[in-house]
């Protein structure tokens, strides 16, 4: 392999250890390395946000970043975010409202929305709209989204 | 009918609704919640390959040579082929239908031979181990291209002095001519003529998941299983086994999820037919998932659409007649297998749809250019009629001074005229436009609305309120595509299975892309057969499995599927309830099922749990009678026929402001009132709404797919291509009328289409009528700042 590189990261908190190119986008890395198929590629060219996941607690496009960017990182996709429940309130909030029509963006648009949960307290709508801006929906025209996440932070 | 028999709302009939309009949530979106979907691209086989296509950079040019010894010693390299190789595989396709007379295209292969008609179009294929080397491969093929001239202007494509296809003669794709006659003599009478030339700009679906499809060829049965992102498995099943030669029954089409479609995955494109054609080449999977800039290249466009209308009028308000001229180009084929023809078609069916007048002439230019193709996209035709329509419509208000709203209440088709065939010869079963059009009005509370907009401009704030009313074809019949010879499936199926634990699995061949299909499927199985929802498990997407139908377009699912359901349900029901009888020795007549219990029609006393009938029916036949044997699979198809398309029907309204120093427009709010006819889960129809104006937002404000006069894409990238995102959306109001259609006891519409169909008009005319106090206005859609600064002078 040229240009391989070793690396070490933690994602959803378990140690793994790969030797991956060095141009592979972190998003490429799970999906085709874990397996972690629920962090989509929409664009993977930092528009649509499908690839969104939290790396040492900030949200990133992971097709914006390597996965050798990575290493030695604490990697969280919404599968390890679901299965400790971080996530189970929005979540809960989503499928209630129809949050999500094909589900291909919600990956994305959850961790965003969490982000937002975890760094404001009762955010307007206005703000909730500008926090989530970054992520692209065709299906649902957004409202229920923004619904959703207001009656998350409303607690 | 006895009640048990009809848990529904039926037309005329008083019932329990069961779960039939109440907002359940969808029970198929937990596992997109946790990132546990299957999308194409989260499959995972052995031996797969992926191929990437290299693409001509040219609109059009002759293929002098491709050389591909450098890509095919690259590493991971399984092969590198040629149009020619693949078409020994996969024979070439015409798209046309005989019901549009006189429709031609050339034959298409699946990758291009000899010469690329479009930037984009597949004219070599790479397959490797990995995608990146596959892509690294690609870039090391080297073609020689002889440039051929481009045809990109529409009215240049018409004029044809540069012939696209030399052997069809000319670039007119099809053509289409409609008049009532009168039209003529109506406009001499009118006490005023008003009219306008609008443009649409080509755009495109933007799913987010792009197109997707997982190709794997069994050399030992002769067996194909196709993985695809498609929303019409059975059409494609049919697609690939007449085209790559491999019996109907051996080709097996799953659709799992479906990341957003739009009617952007309904179509073939010719480097998906490639994917399966390599497979079988190959003898092992292959995938091809579209990237992003692939998509903008390839993904079928939509709308792109120059038209004249004009409208005749009196001065008590009365519309005497519309006459349209419509030109609109799709690229150089049409494309298979519903054709490109379509969408101009409907512009010239719709237009002019809600109102009573009775003279109608419609002229349609179908061209071909060296673009990307077009085909039917959301609401087909529907943008264009309704924003043509309501354009003109507010003009002749303007020029007659009367209120927009009071105009359309003059001229609307009356809530009591129907049945009733409207001038472009199609047929309304029953529509609700009034009832529309004044819950409308009462929900915007339209008159302060308006007070409001006067004082605001005193204060040199221009805000703008449009209406656009409209109606939508749904639940299409066979004349939509059967009858030109197309084999797309007007009828679906529903198999219903009663499980020995006395929960029931639900087959059906409509389709979930995250318009909620399956959980509507899922409430309408659960109240005809009177089991709980929580017992119903929805299977669709996969012909091995599914009865036949034609998948999921055209606002079918919930009233062509629905009612296939409903119909299984009632005789699953009526099998079960035949079981029970025999096994409590009473008549059948007597009892009924409720909340997963066999009960007594008349006193609702619990008599047996479903469970229990299912362990006997399964485990102890034995213990009935010696000649009977139950039956607890049943299977319904419905077809609609009655009428060409079940019509619906509705109104919008668009509120904004516009900034007359920058051009910039500012959505406040939007309304959708809408009749789709009996509303199953109404949180799954208002969202069908708000996405479908979303989408329709987008083409009013946004969406441009931008070309040179060289063909070349300019925007082709999430970047440069805008699409409406959360911050730019305003909050969508909905309401509903309910008209049942009588043609199903469902009575089901569909409303798949609405939400596009309607929302570039409205905005359309609230940017104009906040633009008004400069008699100012814009045509050409998407409304950005630039084209609203130069209609205000302020731009040059």
């Amino acid at each position: 392999m040229e240009h391989a590189v070793d690396i070490t990261l933690t994602v959803n908190g378990t140690t793994v250890s790969r030797r991956v190119e060095a141009r592979q986008h972190l998003v490429d890395f799970l999906r085709d390395e874990l397996g972690l198929t629920g962090s989509h590629v929409g664009c993977e060219h930092g528009v649509c946000g499908a690839c969104t996941v939290r790396v040492e607690g900030a949200i990133v496009r992971g097709c914006l970043m390597l996965a050798v960017q990575a290493n030695g990182c604490r990697v969280e996709t919404v599968e390890g975010l679901s299965d400790t429940r971080e996530l189970a309130r929005l979540q809960k909030a989503f499928h209630e409202r129809n949050a999500l029509q094909c589900g291909f963006c919600t990956p994305g648009m959850l961790l965003a929305a969490q982000d937002l949960i975890l760094s404001s307290t009762k955010p307007s709508r206005e703000e909730i709209r500008q926090h989530i801006s970054g992520n692209y929906c065709r299906c649902t025209g957004y409202q229920a989204i923004v619904d959703a996440i207001e009656e998350v932070t409303r607690g | 009918m006895g009640k048990a028999e009809l848990p529904l709302h039926a037309p005329g009939t008083k019932t329990d609704r069961g779960y039939i309009g109440q907002s359940v949530p969808r029970p198929n979106a937990a596992r997109l919640l946790q990132g546990r979907g299957a999308f194409v691209d989260d499959l995972r086989f052995p031996r797969l390959s992926h191929v990437v296509f290299f693409r001509s950079p040219y609109a059009h040019a002759r293929i002098k040579q491709l050389e591909f010894k450098k890509a095919r010693i690259a590493k991971g390299v399984i092969g590198v082929f040629s149009g020619r190789e693949i078409s020994e595989f996969c024979t070439p396709w015409v798209a046309v239908l005989g019901h549009l007379k006189g429709i031609k295209s050339p034959p298409q292969y699946a990758v291009a031979i000899d010469r690329a008609c479009w930037q984009g179009e597949a004219v070599a294929a790479v397959v490797a181990e990995t995608r990146a080397q596959a892509e690294d491969a690609a870039a090391l093929i080297e073609a020689d291209w002889e440039e051929l001239p481009a045809v990109t202007d529409m009215e240049a494509s018409l004029q044809g002095t540069e012939v696209i296809h030399k052997e069809l003669g000319d670039n007119i794709c099809f053509a289409r001519r409609h008049d009532t006659g009168g039209v003529d003599e109506a406009f001499a009478q009118a006490d005023a003529v008003v009219e306008e030339t609008y443009g649409f700009g080509r755009h495109t679906g933007v799913c987010l998941e792009g197109r997707s499809i997982l190709a794997d060829y069994n050399a030992a049965e002769h067996s194909l299983t196709v993985y695809h992102s498609t929303q019409a498995p059975h059409m494609m099943q049919d697609i690939f086994s007449r085209h790559l030669g491999i019996p109907e029954a051996s080709v097996r089409v799953i659709a799992k999820d479906v990341g957003g479609s739009y009617g952007i995955k309904v179509h073939v494109y010719p480097d998906e037919m490639a994917t399966a054609a390599l497979s079988v080449m190959l003898r092992r999977p292959v995938k091809f998932v579209a990237d992003r800039l692939e998509s903008f290249l390839t993904d079928i466009h939509a709308r792109e659409h120059k038209v004249r209308i004009r409208i005749a009028v009196k001065k008590s308000g009365e519309i005497l007649a519309f006459d349209l001229d419509d030109l609109t180009a799709i690229g150089p084929y049409s494309v298979y297998p519903r054709t490109s023809g379509i969408e101009g078609n409907q512009v010239v069916n719709l237009t002019g749809g809600p109102y009573k007048h009775q003279k109608y002439r419609g002229k349609l230019n179908v061209v071909f250019t060296n673009k990307n193709v077009t085909c039917q996209y959301r609401a087909v035709g529907h943008p264009i009629a309704v924003a043509l329509t309501e354009g003109i419509v507010d003009k002749a208000a303007a020029a007659l001074k009367m209120d927009p709203a009071e105009f359309r209440r003059r001229n609307l088709i009356p809530d009591d005229a129907y049945p009733y065939t409207f001038p472009s010869g199609v047929k309304f079963e029953q529509l609700s436009h009034h009832k529309c059009l004044d819950l409308l009005l009462e929900k915007m509370n339209y008159r302060k609305m308006r007070e409001e907009q006067i004082q605001l401009r005193k204060k040199n704030i221009y805000r703008g309120i449009g209406l656009a009313a409209m109606i939508e074809v749904t639940n299409p019949s066979p004349a939509f595509y059967g009858v030109g010879g197309a084999r797309i499936s007007a009828q679906d199926g529903a198999t219903l299975r009663l499980e020995p634990t006395g929960m029931v699995t639900v087959l059906c061949s409509v389709t979930e892309q995250g318009q909620g299909t399956e959980a509507v499927l899922a409430q309408i199985a659960a109240s005809a057969v009177g089991v709980s929802l929580e017992k119903i498990r929805v299977i669709t997407g996969d012909t091995g499995v599914t009865p036949y139908g034609g998948g999921t377009w055209a606002s079918r699912g919930a009233g062509i599927g629905g009612e296939a359901v409903l119909q299984a349900g009632r005789a699953l029901l009526s099998n079960i309830l035949e079981i029970a009888s025999r096994i409590l020795s009473v008549e059948k007549e007597t009892l009924a099922l409720e909340s997963d219990f066999i009960v007594n029609k008349l006193t609702r006393e619990r008599k047996m749990p479903l469970e229990e009938l299912g362990r006997v029916a399964y485990f102890r036949p034995d213990t009935l009678p010696m000649n009977f044997q139950s039956e607890l699979t049943v299977t319904r198809h419905y077809t609609p026929r009655e009428y060409g398309f079940t019509f619906t029907n509705g109104i919008q309204a668009s509120y904004v402001e516009v900034d007359t120093d920058t051009g910039f427009v500012k959505l406040l709010k939007h309304w959708c009132v809408e009749d789709s006819g009996t509303v199953i889960n109404p949180m799954l129809v208002d969202e069908q709404l708000r996405g479908g104006v979303a989408q329709g937002i987008g083409a009013a404000l946004f969406e441009e797919c931008l070309y040179s006069p060289e063909g070349q894409m300019l925007n082709g990238n999430m970047a440069d291509y805008l699409v409406p995102m959360a911050g730019e959306m305003p909050d969508i109001v909905c309401a509903h009328i309910e008209t049942p259609t009588r043609q199903s006891q469902l009575g089901a519409k569909g409303v798949g289409e609405a939400g596009t169909a309607g929302a570039p008009g409205a905005v359309m005319n609230a940017i104009n009528d906040a633009l008004s106090p400069f008699q100012a206005s814009v045509t050409t859609m998407p409304f950005t700042p630039e084209r609203i600064l130069k209609a205000l002078g302020k731009c040059p």
